[in-house]
């Protein structure tokens, strides 16, 4: 439902045409990370600490190098911590030590040595030849026994200057930020709930497993195909790893199968280009799902205790939360993020939010959809329908009357401008799914979400062929049908139609830096850049125009696909269609491209609302979804149905992360589900079909009033679920996964 | 590793009784061929006998059993309407097994010898008294389903040995079998606890019961104080809840990423007399 | 360590391979057929991605070895449409945007493919179930659900 009835201005944006790579993808021709190979390849393989915590006493290669099928065994040691370019520090050091263990394993499946071998199944077997003498290390892996006084050190000196003094060394970062005067606002509510929850860290659960093909020689020239959301990150981060030019090395993005932020950095890459270097030949690694979940980047856990008081009208009076965020070995759980988002959606007189980032025997965090909010919405949306419960008050009016707009202080400093919050929530309340009934044993929930948006470097770039027809190089992977959405963009600004534009995910060599395809940023800041390089192109074929017809310039305009005369001065001129321009560009002043380079500033906050049944079987704990309905502001809806495409994957990703998806490490430390059939993603006969309600409220930061509409669908689903399931167990759930064990128990514990 | 496929079981046997290292038949191989590629079993030899003569076979035999062949798939097992009508029990609790694409493999016989404590296939074949032959050195004896697995990952057959056909009783009269699990998702999991339910009536009242239970011990259970708290009684709301309360005592389950040993007691006894039902209703000729 | 000489027939056409017998079909399909269609997504049977058929039989790639494909007919992704007409599934997917990123549709539109010939007629809870063995991250299951049973409708009216 994308409001057709609204009169539109445009004349393709907004449609719903097949997506260009349509017919690669269902013939299995499309080629993923995995599916490629180069003449004289060599097959990589990685061999990974078994321990959560080991000091690497030594390393013996001689036998895996001594085989006749190893080519090339790697360790730290080939990597370029100082010979090449001394000191490397900040992320790149943290990666480098994730990508390849120094002193220490820091994790279970921490890589510490690499093969090259001459074919799959002899690398893996080789592997087994490299003897590693560990000294096994006291290990924690849970945020709040990381930060007691007794737990083991991760690493010395990783906080920065944010942590107050006496915290553990394994608290690395700390926020606080807020307004008001919480105490006061406390004491003029007239019921203030305090709780504690905890989240498990999930994975992005990508269907693709990271996969590459790098080539290295000795003169620090390369060559990397990968699957990666965003290949000058990978670029310019194994160039550093590696010691070369960045420059000097081209990254080709395959096509990606799957990343939601797992996919936002390198974890093989280097590797396989060391591995090359070394060997002197193409070195493809490919890994395996059990790598995936053990040594790629799964989200932070968390634990957070929440204060929120309340008026009987359902007026905040005030909020306060504490988010302890696990992120693996290193610096980077978003514990900031997770406080700035949690009271996001309120207009709040007082509030008040602290953020811990915590270091544990953990693969090192990765971002996933809306990285920290979905845990601190989780918390805070529990307790304000726990507020609504016990004094009675609908959850949708509650969040209503406390819901920000344009203006409002947000929680973490700022004052919104247009945002669709509103909208949002008064959909919910008229759409159907609130006011249908529900059946014994049903429960249902509501949440808000926020997340922030993302802008970012982009480069774009169009050039216009003879015939009239243009072909658009964009630099941020496609993840979703965004070579549509870019499409209609630009066909919206050059007025040809859409089947005419080809979109090319150009590789690092033939465009200007991009960041990721993160932060939800790709139809915002692509979109953005493809609509001025197209404008910027427009602006030359209107030069062509006034020159054929000896007019000033200022006297063209581009109307559907042609420059016409306009104004006083123009003269009177048939309109001069786009390829009529092409056909001769070669002689009246050649080839005509756009392009436009920029970080783009307004993405736009974003918000979203979500209701959900659940239902509860009250002598096993298995919870059902029975329906859900997304409700998200999209600004404006490039291509709405992959728009509701985002909303249904959000929606579905957070059902597995609230009921089942978890990672669960033993006392020793090692990860105990390290395959799809213990980490249970929903599978199609888990879920209902997920309706979708798209709300457009135009970013005024946006020629054509986009939002990023990725990420903040997962945001609102583990509360919303919790709270529908609360409901329908009539005890509230504060722990997730809501796993059928943990439901049961909570149930008998109730009595 | 060596890869073979023989063409009898008594070659099977001898190229099992005379392999060194490690030994996997190759059934559906939905099993094996994980713990190869997972490494956490590396065979030496591998033997695949779906090359055999008749391992796809199902048979209804003269006195009204059953024969199946050990490479009976869990799809060709569904897709048998007469196997499905007398043995629904052992039907669902094998098409339960995994995907769609792992029906297309999956065996009865692979589910037993890979010895899981939480196979699905097995309680119902132990409810319903299956009985497999396997074929040794020494020929060839009859063994009941129930003494195969000894142990997680660990069976009663000694080198050299392979099962070689299944055996369903013949359902006889006013009968009825099911087999419940349960799982956290609706698909794709390992049971966290499994029921099966043999039973027999006279009128409306039990004459003859099996209940199993599986993943709530190292082996698959047999229990017959189950079957005592149901045999003589009409299924009603005392015997079913002494049916569950004798499945809660006889587990002795372990904590681990499935499930809890609270979780997997309470729910053994939610599930046999979910499952209790059904069988009862089958038995009364009812399309349940 | 020998390897087996395999004789098999993938998408109607006589096809020849050397494989270790560790190797799976999906290994020989991708390293040695170059039939990169079909993906490993798990290597454990649980997420359908690498789903073929072999004599007309649903099954995953990756839980069948290689050597055992000597004799079969196999039928991949890439045997689906018929020359340059696609299969209604192919078309429908297209159209209803049943896919996002495109890494589990091979396997969903053989898998899918496999059920309208056996079912012209599913339920969508029969369609859910049938793909339960399909992992999809992108989509929610919702578009593709809808894209198959509607392929149903319109090859029934069409028949």
């Amino acid at each position: 439902m994308a409001l057709d009835d609204r009169k539109s201005e445009f004349s393709f944006v907004g449609t719903r045409p097949d997506r260009p790579d349509g017919l690669d993808k269902v013939t299995g021709r499309a080629k993923f990370g995995a599916d490629t190979s180069a003449p004289g390849m060599l097959h990589g393989a990685i061999l990974r600490s078994p321990h959560a915590h080991a000091r690497i006493i030594k390393i013996d290669t001689s036998k895996a190098d001594a085989h006749k099928d190893v080519k090339a065994v790697v360790t730290r040691a080939d990597f370029a911590d100082v010979p090449f370019k001394p000191g490397l520090e900040g992320e790149f050091w943290n990666v480098l030590e994730n990508v390849m263990a120094g002193d220490k394993a820091l994790y279970d499946g921490h890589a510490v040595a690499a093969v090259a071998a001459t074919s799959a199944l002899a690398a893996r077997d080789a592997l087994k030849l490299i003897e590693v003498e560990y000294e096994v290390l006291p290990h924690v892996t849970d945020v709040d026994k990381a930060m007691a006084p007794d737990a083991p050190v991760i690493r010395e000196g990783a906080a920065d200057y944010s942590v107050p003094e006496g915290m553990h060394p394994n608290v690395v970062r700390y926020h606080e930020s807020g307004h008001g005067d919480i105490e006061a606002g406390f004491a003029e509510a007239d019921l203030v709930i305090e709780d504690s929850f905890v989240t498990e860290a999930t994975h992005q659960g990508y269907i693709e497993p990271h996969a590459c093909l790098g080539m290295l020689g000795n003169d620090g020239k390369g060559e990397l195909w990968c699957t990666t959301q965003g290949h000058w990150i990978a670029q310019k981060t194994c160039a550093a790893l590696l010691g070369i030019e960045t420059s000097q090395l081209r990254v080709t993005a395959s096509e990606i199968g799957g990343g939601f932020g797992g996919k936002t950095t390198v974890f093989i890459e280097p590797v396989a280009l060391a591995l090359s270097r070394k060997a002197n030949r193409p070195v493809k690694v490919v890994m395996t799902r059990s790598e995936v979940f053990r040594a790629t980047g799964p989200t932070s856990s968390a634990s957070m205790d929440i204060k929120i008081g309340m008026k009987k009208d359902g007026t905040i009076t005030g909020a306060q939360g504490i988010f302890r965020l696990q992120g693996g070995a290193f610096p980077g759980a978003p514990g900031d993020m997770t406080a700035m988002c949690g009271f996001a959606p309120y207009n709040l007189t007082n509030v008040h939010q602290v953020g811990y980032d915590v270091m544990a025997n953990r693969p090192k965090q990765a971002a996933y959809r809306a990285p920290g909010a979905p845990m601190g919405a989780f918390a805070v949306e529990s307790v304000i329908d726990e507020l609504c419960n016990q004094l009675s008050l609908d959850p949708i009016d509650v969040r209503l009357k406390n819901a920000a707009y344009e203006g409002t202080k947000a929680s973490y400093g700022p004052r919104y401008e247009r945002i669709g919050l509103v909208e949002t929530l008064e959909a919910a309340k008229a759409h159907p799914h609130y006011a249908a009934p529900l059946k014994p044993g049903q429960g249902r929930g509501v949440s808000c979400g926020f997340w922030f948006n993302h802008g970012g470097e982009t480069s774009v770039s169009l050039a216009l062929s003879e015939d009239g027809s243009a072909q658009l190089m964009v630099g941020t992977p496609d993840i979703g049908g965004s070579r549509a959405s870019m499409a209609l963009m630009a066909a919206e600004v050059l007025g040809i139609p859409y089947e005419n534009i080809r979109v090319t995910i150009a590789d690092t060599a033939t465009l200007g830096y991009n960041d990721v395809s993160h932060g939800s940023r790709v139809t915002y800041a692509s979109g953005l850049a493809t609509i001025k390089a197209a404008h910027h192109a427009v602006d030359k074929l209107c030069e062509r125009a006034a020159a054929k017809w000896g007019i000033p310039v200022d006297a063209v305009k581009w109307e559907n696909g042609c420059a016409v005369p306009s104004g006083p001065n123009a003269g009177d001129f048939d309109p001069m269609p786009l390829a009529d321009i092409t056909a001769d560009m070669g002689s009246t002043g050649g080839p005509i491209s756009g392009h436009f380079e920029a970080t783009p500033e307004g993405a736009g906050v974003s918000f979203g609302t979500h209701i959900v049944d659940a239902e509860v079987d009250p002598e096993t704990g298995k919870t059902s979804i029975t329906r859900y309905t997304v409700i998200q502001d999209a600004g404006k809806a490039i291509h709405p149905t992959y728009v509701e495409g985002q909303y249904q994957g959000g929606a579905a990703q957070g059902i597995g992360w609230a009921l089942n998806e978890e990672y669960i490490y033993g006392d020793d430390g090692r990860l105990q589900n390290s395959i799809f059939l213990d980490y249970r993603i929903p599978v199609a006969s888990d879920l209902p079909m997920i309706d979708t309600v798209i709300v457009e409220v135009p970013n005024p930061g946006h020629p054509f009033g986009v939002r990023g509409v990725g990420e903040t669908g997962i945001v609102p689903p583990l509360a919303a679920i919790a709270n529908a399931v609360s409901n329908a167990a009539g005890v509230r759930m504060r722990q997730l996964p809501m796993s059928p064990p943990r439901i049961l128990a909570a149930l008998k514990d109730n009595g | 590793m060596d890869y073979h496929s023989p063409a009898s079981f008594a070659e099977a046997s001898a190229l099992a009784a005379n392999a060194t290292g490690i030994t996997r038949f190759l059934a559906g191989g939905t099993d094996v061929l994980v713990q190869l590629r997972s490494e956490l079993v590396a065979p030496d030899t591998l033997i695949d006998i779906k090359k055999i003569n008749g391992v796809h076979d199902i048979t209804r035999n003269a006195d009204g059993s059953w024969t199946l062949g050990v490479a009976a798939t869990g799809a060709e097992m569904s897709e048998h309407a007469e196997l499905g009508k007398d043995w629904p029990g052992v039907v669902e609790a094998m098409d339960l097994i995994g995907s769609t694409q792992v029906q297309g493999r999956a065996t009865l016989t692979g589910n037993l010898c890979n010895g899981s404590p939480a196979a699905d296939s097995v309680p119902a074949m132990v409810a319903a008294g299956v009985t497999v032959t396997v074929t040794g050195p020494d020929g060839d004896r009859v063994v009941p389903v129930a003494d195969i697995p000894t142990g997680p990952g660990k069976t009663s057959l000694t080198k050299g040995e392979v099962v070689s056909a299944v055996h369903i009783p013949a359902r006889g009269d006013n009968g009825g079998d099911a087999y419940l699990r349960f799982i956290p998702r609706t698909e794709m999991d390992i049971a966290v606890v499994g029921v099966g339910v043999n039973l027999r009536l006279d009128g409306d009242t039990i004459t003859e019961a099996r209940v199993s239970l599986g993943a709530v011990a190292p082996t698959i259970l047999l229990v017959e104080d189950c079957a005592k708290a149901i045999i003589g009684t009409t299924l009603d709301e005392d015997a079913l809840d002494a049916l569950a309360t004798a499945a809660s005592a006889a587990c002795n389950p372990i904590d681990d990423k499935r499930g809890t040993i609270a979780f997997r007691t309470e729910v053994a006894g939610v599930l046999a007399k979910r499952a209790a039902k059904i069988a009862y209703a089958r038995a009364k000729g009812e399309n349940v | 360590m020998s390897k087996f000489h395999v004789s098999t027939t993938v998408n109607g056409d006589t096809v020849e391979y050397l494989c270790d017998p560790r190797e799976t079909l999906l290994d020989c399909l991708r390293d040695k057929l170059n039939l990169t269609g079909a993906k490993e997504g798990c290597g454990t049977g649980d997420c359908g991605a690498c789903s073929v058929t072999v004599d007309g039989r649903l099954v995953c790639s990756c839980l069948m070895l290689g050597v055992e494909a000597d004799g079969k007919q196999v039928e991949t992704v890439e045997g689906i449409a018929e020359g340059d007409i696609l299969h209604p599934l192919q078309k429908k997917f297209i159209e209803y945007a049943a896919l996002q990123c495109g890494i589990c549709t091979p396997g969903i539109l053989v898998a899918a493919k496999s059920l309208l010939e056996k079912n012209p007629n599913p339920t969508e809870e029969e369609t859910r179930y049938w793909l339960a063995g399909n992992l999809c991250r992108c989509t929610g299951y919702d578009k593709i659900i809808r894209a198959v049973m509607d392929t149903a409708a319109d090859l029934r009216e069409a028949s």
